[in-house]
Parts: C-alpha cells; sequence; structure tokens
C-alpha cells in the first residue's frame, strides 16, 4: 500500500512509550511493598519497546537504541549469582539478604534492601529474553 | 444497597463481554473481531475496577493500567497486521 503514514501512532507513540517506560520502572521498585516487582518490570519495559519498534520499524530503532538484548541476559543472570553469592563475605548461606535503612539527600529516609539486587537481575532477564523472542521471530523470513 | 448496584453494574457488564463475543463469533470480517477484542478489554478493565471497590483494596489499580497497555499494544499490533501484512517494518518508509 504506497503512502501510508503513521502520524497518530507515531505521535501518541512518543507518549505512550515514555509513560510504559515509567510505569515499569515504577512497577520494579514498588515490588517491594506492593504488586509489582522486577518480571512484570521487565514486560512493561519491553512492552515499551516493542511500541516503538512497531511504530518506527527496526532500522530506525536499532539507531535509536544501540543495545544488544542478547547480551542483557548474561548480565542479569550474573547480577542475580553475584548479588546471592554476596552473602558468602558475611558468613552467611547463599542468598541471605539484609536491609538498612539509609538517608539520601532528596527522598529522605529510605529502606534499601538487597532483594532489590536481585530483582534488577531478574528485570534485565526478562526484557533481554522478551525482546531476543520478538525480534528473532521478526528478523525470520 | 452499594453492594445491589456494583453486582448489577458487574451482572451488566458481563451481559456486554456476551454480546461482544457474539460480534467476535459471527464478525464478517478481522477488523470486525479486533474491535471486538478491544471491547472485551475495556469491560474487563472496568469490571476488575468494580471488583476491587467490592473487595475493597487497592492492590488491582495496577492490573488496570496493565491491561490498557496490553488492549493498546494488541490492537496496535493486529491494525498493523492488516495494514502491511508483516508487524515490526525492516525500516522507516517515508
Amino acid at each position: 500500500m504506497a503512502g501510508t503514514n503513521n502520524l497518530i501512532l507515531r505521535t501518541a507513540t512518543s507518549l505512550i512509550s515514555f509513560l510504559l517506560l515509567g510505569f515499569g520502572v515504577y512497577a520494579f521498585f514498588a515490588g517491594h511493598n506492593s504488586p509489582g516487582g522486577g518480571f512484570i518490570g521487565g514486560l512493561m519495559t519491553s512492552g515499551a519497546i516493542l511500541l516503538l519498534y512497531m511504530s518506527y520499524g527496526m532500522k530506525t530503532v536499532n539507531q535509536m537504541l544501540p543495545i544488544n538484548f542478547k547480551t542483557m541476559i548474561p548480565v542479569g543472570l550474573l547480577t542475580a549469582v553475584l548479588t546471592s553469592a554476596g552473602s558468602f563475605l558475611f558468613d552467611v548461606p547463599f542468598l541471605s539478604h539484609t536491609f538498612g535503612y539509609f538517608y539520601l539527600p532528596i527522598f529522605g529516609e529510605v529502606e534499601l534492601a538487597t532483594a532489590m539486587l536481585f530483582d534488577l537481575g531478574v528485570y534485565l532477564t526478562v526484557v533481554g529474553v522478551v525482546m531476543t523472542i520478538i525480534l528473532t521471530i521478526t528478523d525470520d523470513q | 444497597m452499594i453492594d445491589a448496584m456494583l453486582y448489577a453494574a458487574l451482572t451488566l457488564f458481563g451481559v456486554a463481554i456476551v454480546i461482544t463475543l457474539y460480534r467476535i463469533v459471527v464478525g464478517p470480517s478481522l477488523p470486525d473481531r479486533i474491535i471486538a477484542l478491544d471491547m472485551i478489554g475495556v469491560n474487563l478493565i472496568t469490571a476488575i475496577a468494580i471488583i476491587s471497590v467490592i473487595l475493597g483494596t487497592k492492590a488491582f489499580l495496577d492490573v488496570i493500567l496493565i491491561l490498557g497497555i496490553l488492549a493498546f499494544i494488541s490492537t496496535i499490533a493486529f491494525s498493523k497486521y492488516i495494514e502491511r501484512g508483516v508487524i515490526i517494518d525492516r525500516k522507516r518508509d517515508d
């Protein structure tokens, strides 16, 4: 079909994918005390990237986000394993987690848990796996 | 009183979903079915909102947002499939 114009889709995408990325990060950070977590945050982030791919095409987004999603999977797995193995430094069993209260400049008193680093590994792995599956299917002719 | 109203609203949304399912089953063309699927998504969002009022919890508000996003993305994907035959273009064509 000649002369199709996706102006409305592209304008909506530039707003909605931004909201989606924000919601993905929110779901990732809110996972400790309310519904959410690394898995659903990763899925929402990959949904935002998928929306960009659908409205702008493969070539433009590859220039816009020069990320190799296949290397994101081992980076996420390594983050999870290193966070779990870090408990050996303190003479406690594997996968032991701890938390503490710290004072940050803007946010005030914040509870920081090492479980969030494990969740970061889950997040990176989910984004990498989902985007690898979708882009591999797309490249297959 | 308010409970009866909420259950009545839930029943009516169920009836709306059933009517939309009729359009999915007998819809003559593919765009009819896609619009019907999108409408089922919107009806599910409202049904989840009413259920979360009935249960008195805030835990389902994320589900509403996620379902809206997924309905939007899937409708866009189906529409691109109808228009182009592919969902993700190789390059930007303009």
